[in-house]
């Protein structure tokens, strides 16, 4: 398996809250899962402590990555191991450059991995020709992070650094939110054009329109800290049609 | 008002057994003049509202504490730089390690020479404008400066010159107590490059007067050097006139007690003047503090001040920056941003904006904030494979960034962030 996730169970941090309480979800390589639900399901929850934010404490259960303990792991090594996680709101880092901030990323992962840095040459090159399918143009790559990017910039630009570091795993959190019709294609292109044998993907979403542009192999329904149905891309088109009530009064 | 007693003991205890240097005629008088202000201003105690958040008592105190000197194999900033190197050793001036004193468009002297000479320019600078700069606060420590020093140069710019004039301050005695004063006069149209590095002393007392007259430009880069226990109180007076353009960037690495006081007074219309500085501390025993007056007293000035500190393990930082505006100086646009990144909860930074405005067609803005290192800022960097240290490392020097952006040279300016990555990397 990619990712094999078994009785999850996570609490806030802070408060005594039971967010997870016991998710089982496996990937296999090269297929995409969608998981679809209402709000406070813990979707994006699920996200967050795959890629290893703090504030969340997990009470039981375990989460791997091709069979090594996500769970044990800093988030850079997560990164490090293959999992990606294109992040709801990306944040704006003002000061530091969009092409510093992905050249130091793509030479810390190949580093942690034992990989040769790429040369400043190499890493150009690669950068304007990923940037470009994108339409992501010179001016946002000399930006700083994020800073001043509209929401669909944004979006794109998470899915550039998707691009670049390559991961085997892709946690796509929310990626559809504040994008119009075109730029949910492009980043809907953009995800497509990373699809291949070896590498997984998480597609987290409230709609089903995402869904038309990034086709699932497995479809999962998450509510209330679990994911109580599991179906094909059919699933999607339920939800959108009939709303997560019969769903949850049918598991209910 | 008679002194009060502490600060009459401070001086009397300063000034007993002190002799002036001798010199010429003017300069004699000059530090005589002095040596009366010192005298009738008393020397600073903590109990003075410009020295509230810093103990002047290790300055001003006869017996200069020793500082260890700092020993490393570092390559010596900007030493890919084409520049003119001056450099001095404890305070006094190295004539086998500098170069030849001579370059185009400028006239370079050591003062303890100008000061002998009967006919001088450096008369009509030499103290002058650290005495108009004493009100309306007093800065009684420059005006001792301008009494006892004997040594730093006497530099004047007739055109262009383009090789950076770099004063290079080796500290080799643990006891050295030094007191150097620097001239810059930067004629009409003319341009000069300053660059400031090394510790200097155990004890520093650094006077620079810059005087910019129309049209001129003197741009300005210090790196205060590395050893933990040294001492400095440094000031910087300017006088700038019609379109002239006054840069002063200052990056400060430890030492337990370093003041930075600059005072400009903008004379011309529309003439700009920047005054930036970054300093990154560690420990209990860093103190930093940047004192800054700007007064604007003509049409159309640009001020600018920007300072960031980077504080840990119970570092303090002080900023006090103060923006007049005269009646009249309509026009200007003054702006004040002072920002301390605190790494812990035992650092502190303690910041005193003042604007004071008598002109009512003006922009003048000023902020101050402590913060931590973003945690999400953080977290997104890391899910991204970059190590957690590295990832605190890249969003600290973003913090510093826009300080460092007021250098105009980027070549320059990328010397100094290395240092800044390197001195990061070994403080974690």
């Amino acid at each position: 398996m990619m990712l094999e996730i078994k009785g999850l169970k996570v609490k806030l941090k802070e408060e005594d809250k039971q967010i997870l309480k016991g998710v089982d979800l496996s990937i296999a390589p090269g297929t995409v899962h969608a998981i679809m639900g209402p709000n406070g399901s813990g979707k994006s929850t699920l996200s967050y402590v795959l890629s290893g934010k703090d504030g969340y404490e997990v009470t039981d259960g375990s989460a791997m990555l091709e069979g090594a303990d996500l769970l044990d792991m800093d988030p850079e090594a997560r990164a490090a191991a293959g999992l990606f996680l294109a992040f709801q709101y990306p944040v704006e880092i003002p000061g530091v450059g969009n092409m510093t901030f992905l050249r130091t990323a793509v030479n810390a992962q190949r580093k942690a991995r034992g990989e040769a840095e790429l040369s400043a040459g190499e890493f150009l090159k690669i950068v304007r020709e990923k940037a470009k399918s994108l339409k992501i143009d010179a001016d946002m790559l000399k930006r700083p992070v994020n800073v001043g990017f509209s929401g669909g910039e944004k979006k794109r630009n998470e899915i550039l650094q998707m691009a670049m570091l390559e991961p085997k795993m892709c946690i796509l959190d929310e990626t559809d939110s504040g994008l119009d019709v075109d730029a949910m294609k492009l980043v809907a292109e953009g995800v497509n054009a990373l699809r291949s044998k070896g590498r997984s993907f998480l597609v987290i979403t409230h709609y089903q329109r995402l869904l038309d542009h990034i086709k699932p192999d497995v479809v999962h329904i998450m509510a209330d800290g679990r994911i109580i149905k599991t179906g094909g891309p059919e699933l999607a088109l339920e939800v959108e049609n009939n709303g997560y009530a019969d769903i949850l009064a049918e598991v209910a | 008002m008679a002194l009060a007693k502490l600060k009459t003991d401070t001086t009397q205890a300063r000034l007993a057994g002190l002799v002036l240097p001798k010199g010429a005629g003017w300069a004699t008088a000059a530090r005589a003049d002095a040596l009366a202000r010192v005298q009738q201003m008393g020397l600073p105690t903590k109990r003075d509202e410009y020295w509230r958040y810093t103990d002047p008592a290790s300055l001003t105190v006869a017996a200069a504490p020793e500082a260890a000197v700092f020993v490393n194999d570092e390559t010596p900033l900007f030493d890919a730089v084409d520049r003119i190197k001056i450099v001095f050793v404890d305070g006094v001036f190295d004539a086998d390690a500098s170069d030849d004193l001579t370059g185009e468009n400028v006239q370079i002297e050591r003062l303890a020479d100008a000061m002998a000479r009967d006919i001088h320019w450096a008369k009509d600078l030499y103290g002058v404008l650290e005495t108009r700069s004493q009100t309306p606060v007093e800065r009684p420590l420059a005006a001792l400066n301008t009494a006892m020093a004997t040594d730093g140069v006497v530099i004047r710019a007739t055109g262009d010159v383009a090789r950076p004039i770099n004063l290079i301050y080796l500290h080799a005695d643990p006891k050295s107590d030094v007191a150097l004063h620097n001239l810059v006069k930067v004629e009409a149209g003319a341009t000069v490059t300053l660059l400031e590095t090394g510790p200097a002393a155990a004890r520093l007392s650094k006077v620079l007067e810059v005087d910019v007259a129309d049209g001129g430009a003197f741009h300005h880069v210090r790196a205060q050097g590395r050893d933990h226990e040294r001492r400095a109180v440094t000031h910087c007076f300017s006088r700038i006139g019609a379109d002239s353009t006054f840069k002063s960037f200052t990056l400060t690495f430890n030492g337990v007690l370093t003041r930075n006081e600059c005072v400009i007074e903008i004379v011309g219309n529309d003439a700009v003047a920047h005054v930036a500085g970054a300093c990154v501390g560690d420990g209990g025993d860093f103190h930093h503090d940047d004192t800054v007056f700007v007064t604007h007293d003509a049409l159309n000035g640009e001020s600018r001040q920007v300072f960031k500190k980077v504080l840990r393990n119970g570092a303090t930082g002080v900023f006090q920056g103060k923006i007049l505006v005269k009646a009249g100086a309509q026009k200007t646009d003054g702006y004040q941003i002072s920002q301390s990144l605190l790494l812990d909860d035992d650092s502190q930074f303690l910041a005193k904006p003042e604007l004071e405005i008598y002109a009512d067609d003006v922009a003048c803005s000023h902020g101050s904030t402590s913060g931590a290192i973003d945690e999400d800022a953080l977290f997104y960097l890391r899910s991204r494979g970059v190590p957690i240290d590295e990832a605190r490392n890249l969003l600290t020097l973003s913090f510093l960034a826009e300080a460092l952006d007021e250098i105009a040279d980027a070549a320059l300016a990328e010397d100094l962030r290395d240092r800044l990555e390197g001195w990061l990397s070994r403080h974690r």
